[in-house]
């Protein structure tokens, strides 16, 4: 499994992402840019410019046609996949922490940060999809505050009209989207931050990953905790593996305390935990830094892991992966 | 005021005076009624008064003659033999009834002391005797219960964040929880077991509480506010607690036994009888001399002798004062006035002592203590051995060129090793002798092992002849910085019946140990690099690998270090703490979180070196095996079960095998039931997630479908030609 290193960013990466068919990899750091590359040979295809801050969060529609991204500059953009040209700019009063787009595509939710007297807000879009998508309206169709501790990660569920979020207290919660009422939470579901949260294929199971050392994966629609991964580092992202009845998780000591810590501690690897018996399997080393990132490629045929490093590193599955079964012939679903 | 008046007229205040009336004391609490007092004539009134008010003044209860009075009986015209006295208050009452009450007076006389307000009570007390009722008998829980486990397992406590629990450690099925409460068995700083196990001490802001039996309910309490140190005596019959803050006696203060006294304020040690939960006494806290001094206070601060019947204080360069117990009175009369004194030890008992004493000994035992005093103007150092109680002394060894003294008893009391770190006459290095006493020996004769360089650690091998040195020559010794990782080697020694000296056995060279772990049974030990960032590697060795059936042959010398066998290597990162289980067969190693964050958690091992479990906890702060208390077989029955030892061992090798095909007979049960769980999970919201779609007019499930379509349309081969140049090189064509 001898990884491709993608070297396209000078500084850490926040967020990466396969499209719908897995064919390229998306790459926002904090360098400004985002990337975009082939993901089976790792061929840089090229970049979006136009940010002025940090780039936090990226999400494409499902034909890889439109990719909105948020920044520290206090714009969310929406770009064309294929141009690289932005169609459109939506500003706001802080930062852009988190973009995700409906599974109809119909809809983009973002989140602002709490900062500079401004609340924290949940915003939802509806994205024009006629034309050439330079045509947006700059109004949400609703924007709502939550009230408590801030949210941090945000997607649609497949319950329709239902946004879920994940909080900085270590709530889980799930938004009315028209009227911003909080329908369901789950106070407990994390101790800490939540710092990630990755929906199953069909939107229905998600997993979450928390600096309170585990990640857990919840039903979507009662957001009780179904399965808990409980490690020894603060975790800053979680994946599901499609097709393989793992899930990965990434971290490792936090940024500000690298220096001080040897490779050994940071436990700067990505780690393969067995989704339904809640036991790690395997770990792949590799970054120097902590994993800040973690996606897989929706056929399950490939990772990608960005780090606080700057450099992403794209693992394509040697023939090994699908064939063992530490835990013999059982089939799991999906 | 005349205004005032008018208008006060005619409006009726009675209401609020009422409310706001001073409220006189009404009661008789501050009056007593004496009885005892001489029946005398009027005449003589004045001079008893007199004579009664000086008494109770002289006790500290200030009266006048004035405040006594005297009912007479008018038939007689004399006194009825009692007096009533008034006092201020009735704090004053209560006082004086405490002091006053069953005075004597004079040969005839003695005062007996009642509330004025008692009396109606006791009037109106019945004549007839009523049974109290019989209060029914709880049967308490069996303390050393554990003990009697089937499996013959053994308990240890951990404390992480701030949760304790104890744990059952076994075969793999049977490591289970032995109790947890976090509600109930809570410490604030740590956790501690006593000696014996049969206690687990919790520490709190209020004091210590003693847990125990099957389900660990409270079985004492010591109210010692903000205390930070404990220590048991060895047969558990006292403990010491200790407080940085001196003890402080307030007036809400409960009083009893069990409670500090006026007496005991500015005290930081109290000893307590554990039993009882009675306070015996209190000493303040010894600091070493001079304010500021590196020095850390020495704990324990009182030594026990092994039989709980004595306990000795050192305080430095004075005497060691030993008291008796249960009174905690000097013993003698004295302390030993021991100019210079620096440290002492006392002996331990061994088994030889502990069979003696159940045989119902015809002499008391004797202990026996080892103090060491340093060279002062032209007196040598010197180290002493002395018996107790009648202070004689047996042995007195004079050292030269002394920096430092050690005294390692050996668990059984069969040798005393005191470790002299020496200088040479510059002072400029320092190198070290071993002086050893074979104490169970006619006149005490003592063996000199000299090395050239410093020893780090010692220890003894519980019950054997043989001990164990870190020594280093590092120039680094001394000024230990961060990464500085110490080189050290490690020897083995062992007495040499026929020489009667000790004789090196093998010398590893080249390590980074420094702590050497002896297992509780001996012959295996366990070298370990504990608090070092970089190394943390143990090393588990054998030392009687070549004799297991021959108990104890005499090996020919040359074969001496042959038997010797390293069994294994492990590492466990971050190490701090090295322990092994009290049936010497387990060895857990923690990484405390009150040393440093990284990796906190616990493992356990076999002799051998093998991982039996490891737990990686955040927060994990101890870990501490449950002691056993010594075995109750005799010499005799250990020897026939060793001698039988392959009939034993077989039921539980059986034992084994049927753990092995039921252990993995149940995991792969209980990965089935996850397994089905999850699946049926899945197609219960997988019929969910459609009726949503469908419910949404099949958009979704529409998209899908086309772009799946378009996906097998439009699916294009990717050909990629990757050209390596597998060899380069030029040849010139002529």
């Amino acid at each position: 499994m001898r990884p491709i290193l993608l070297q396209g960013h000078e500084r850490s990466l926040t967020q990466i992402k396969f499209n719908q068919e897995g064919d390229l990899l998306f790459s926002c750091s904090k360098d400004h840019i985002i990337n975009v590359w082939f993901s089976h040979n790792g061929e840089r295809l090229g970049t979006y410019n136009g940010h002025n801050g940090t780039v936090w969060t990226i999400d494409m529609d499902s034909k890889s046609f439109f990719l909105v991204s948020g920044s520290a500059d206090n714009e969310m953009r929406l770009w064309s996949v294929q141009t690289g040209k932005c169609l459109f700019v939506w500003e706001f009063p802080t930062a852009v922490k988190r973009v995700a787009f409906s599974d109809d595509d119909k809809q983009v939710v973002c989140i602002t940060e709490q900062r500079m007297g401004h609340q924290g807000a949940i915003r939802i879009f509806d994205i024009n999809r006629d034309g050439d998508g330079t045509q947006q309206s700059l109004e949400p169709t609703s924007m709502f505050h939550p009230v408590g501790s801030k949210a941090t990660v945000c997607a649609f569920p497949y319950m329709p009209g239902l946004i879920l979020t994940g909080h900085e207290s270590g709530k889980v919660a799930l938004f009315d989207a028209q009227t911003g009422e909080e329908v369901l939470s789950n106070e407990r579901a994390h101790m800490d931050v939540v710092t990630d949260l990755q929906l199953s294929p069909d939107r229905s199971y998600f997993i979450t990953s928390s600096k309170d050392k585990t990640a857990r994966i919840h039903d979507a629609k009662t957001l009780t905790v179904l399965k808990t991964f409980s490690t020894e580092t603060p975790l800053n992202s979680a994946a599901l593996a499609p097709n393989m009845p793992y899930v990965l998780l990434g971290g490792g000591q936090e940024a500000m305390s690298v220096t001080t810590t040897s490779l050994r501690q940071g436990k700067f690897e990505a780690r393969f935990w067995h989704r339904v018996f809640e036991e790690e399997v395997g770990r792949v080393k590799g970054h120097f830094g902590p994993l800040n990132t973690i996606a897989v490629h929706p056929a399950g045929t490939a990772y990608a892991s960005g780090g606080e490093d700057g450099f992403v590193r794209v693992h394509h599955f040697d023939e090994s992966y699908f064939k063992t079964r530490p835990y013999g012939e059982t089939e799991i679903l999906n | 005021m005349a205004i005032s008046n008018e208008l006060d007229e005619g409006i009726d205040f009675s209401d609020i005076e009422e409310k706001y009336k001073v409220r006189l004391e009404e009661g008789f609490d501050h009056i007593l009624v004496v009885d005892g007092v001489p029946v005398i004539d009027k005449s003589k009134f004045e001079k008893l008064s007199a004579k009664i008010a000086k008494e109770f003044t002289r006790k500290g209860a200030a009266i006048k003659p004035d405040d006594i009075s005297m009912p007479w009986n008018d038939k007689t015209g004399k006194s009825n033999g009692y007096a009533f006295i008034e006092f201020r208050t009735a704090d004053a009452a209560n006082y004086a009834l405490n002091e006053m009450h069953g005075h004597p007076f004079d040969a005839k006389h003695t005062f007996l002391v009642n509330r004025f307000t008692d009396i109606e009570k006791f009037v109106e007390l019945t004549e007839t005797y009523v049974e109290p009722q019989r209060e029914e008998y709880h049967p308490k829980e069996h303390l050393r219960a554990w003990l009697a486990d089937l499996q013959g397992r053994d308990q240890y406590v951990t404390y992480r964040g701030d949760e304790v629990s104890i744990r059952w450690h076994g075969r793999p099925s049977q490591c289970e929880l032995a109790y947890e409460d976090h509600q109930n068995l809570r410490t604030e700083l740590y956790v501690s077991w006593s000696p014996l196990g049969t206690y687990i001490a919790t520490l709190h802001r209020q004091g210590i509480r003693l847990w125990g039996g099957p389900s660990f309910q409270l079985q004492a309490r010591f109210f010692h506010p903000l205390v930070r140190l404990i220590d048991f005596s060895p047969c558990e019959q006292y403990l010491v607690t200790w407080s940085h803050e001196p003890i402080v006696v307030a007036d809400d203060m409960p009083q009893g036994p069990r409670f500090f006294s006026p007496e005991d304020e500015g005290n930081h040690i109290a000893v307590w009888d554990i039993k009882t939960g009675h306070l015996l006494r209190s000493f303040p806290s010894i600091h070493p001399e001079g304010e500021g001094s590196k020095k850390q206070m020495a704990w324990p601060a009182l030594k026990w002798s092994a039989d709980d019947k004595y306990t000795a204080r050192l305080s430095p360069g004075q005497q060691i004062s030993v008291y008796e117990l249960p009174s905690m009175g000097l013993q003698g009369k004295k302390s030993l006035k021991i100019e210079g004194v620096v440290d002492f030890e006392w002996c331990p008992h061994g088994e030889k002592e502990r069979e003696d004493a159940t045989k119902a000994s015809k002499k008391p035992t004797e202990s026996m203590l080892a103090y060491w005093t340093p060279e002062v103007a032209n007196q040598p150092a010197r180290v002493t051995l002395l018996n107790f109680p009648d202070r004689t002394v047996l042995r007195q060894k004079n050292l030269f060129n002394v920096s430092e003294c050690r005294l390692y008893w050996q668990n059984q009391g069969d040798f005393l090793c005191v470790r002299v770190d020496r200088h040479t006459k510059t002072k400029k290095s320092i190198f070290c002798n071993l002086e050893i006493f074979r104490v169970r020996e006619k006149d005490f004769p003592v063996e000199v092992v000299e090395l050239k360089d410093t020893v780090t650690d010692f220890s003894w091998e519980p019950k054997g002849e043989r001990f164990a040195i870190v020594s280093s020559s590092d120039p680094n010794l001394g000024n230990p910085g961060p990464g500085v990782t110490i080189k050290t080697d490690v020897s083995f020694y062992q007495l040499d019946r026929s020489k009667n000296d000790f004789k090196p056995l093998r010398t590893l060279a080249g390590r980074t140990t420094n702590t050497i772990r002896w297992s509780p049974r001996g012959r295996h030990v366990v070298l370990a690099t504990v608090g070092s960032t970089s190394k943390s590697e143990l090393e588990f060795w054998d030392l009687d690998f070549n004799s297991d059936d021959a108990i104890k042959k005499e090996a020919p010398k040359e074969e001496w270090s042959a038997s010797i066998q390293q069994l294994g290597i492990a590492d466990h990162y971050g190490v701090t703490d090295v322990e092994w289980d009290p049936s010497g067969r387990y060895l857990a190693t923690a990484a405390s979180a009150w040393t440093h964050t990284v990796e906190n958690g616990y493992a356990i091992w076999d002799f051998r070196g093998q991982e039996i479990e490891k737990r990686l906890l955040d927060r994990f702060k101890q870990f501490l095996w449950r002691p056993r208390a010594p075995s109750l077989l005799t010499k005799e029955e250990k020897r026939t079960i060793r001698k039988n030892l392959k009939e034993y061992s077989r039921a539980f090798d059986e034992a084994d095998a049927a753990e092995e095909t039921t252990v993995s007979a149940e995991l792969v049960a209980q990965r089935k039931r996850a397994v089905d769980e999850w699946n049926a999970w899945r197609v219960r919201v997988g019929e969910e997630v459609e009726e949503v779609r469908r419910a949404r007019g099949e958009l979704v499930a529409r998209i899908q479908e086309e772009t799946e379509k378009e996906q097998e349309q439009d699916k294009e081969e990717i050909e990629v030609w990757i050209d390596e140049v597998i060899d380069q090189f030029e040849e010139v064509v002529e």
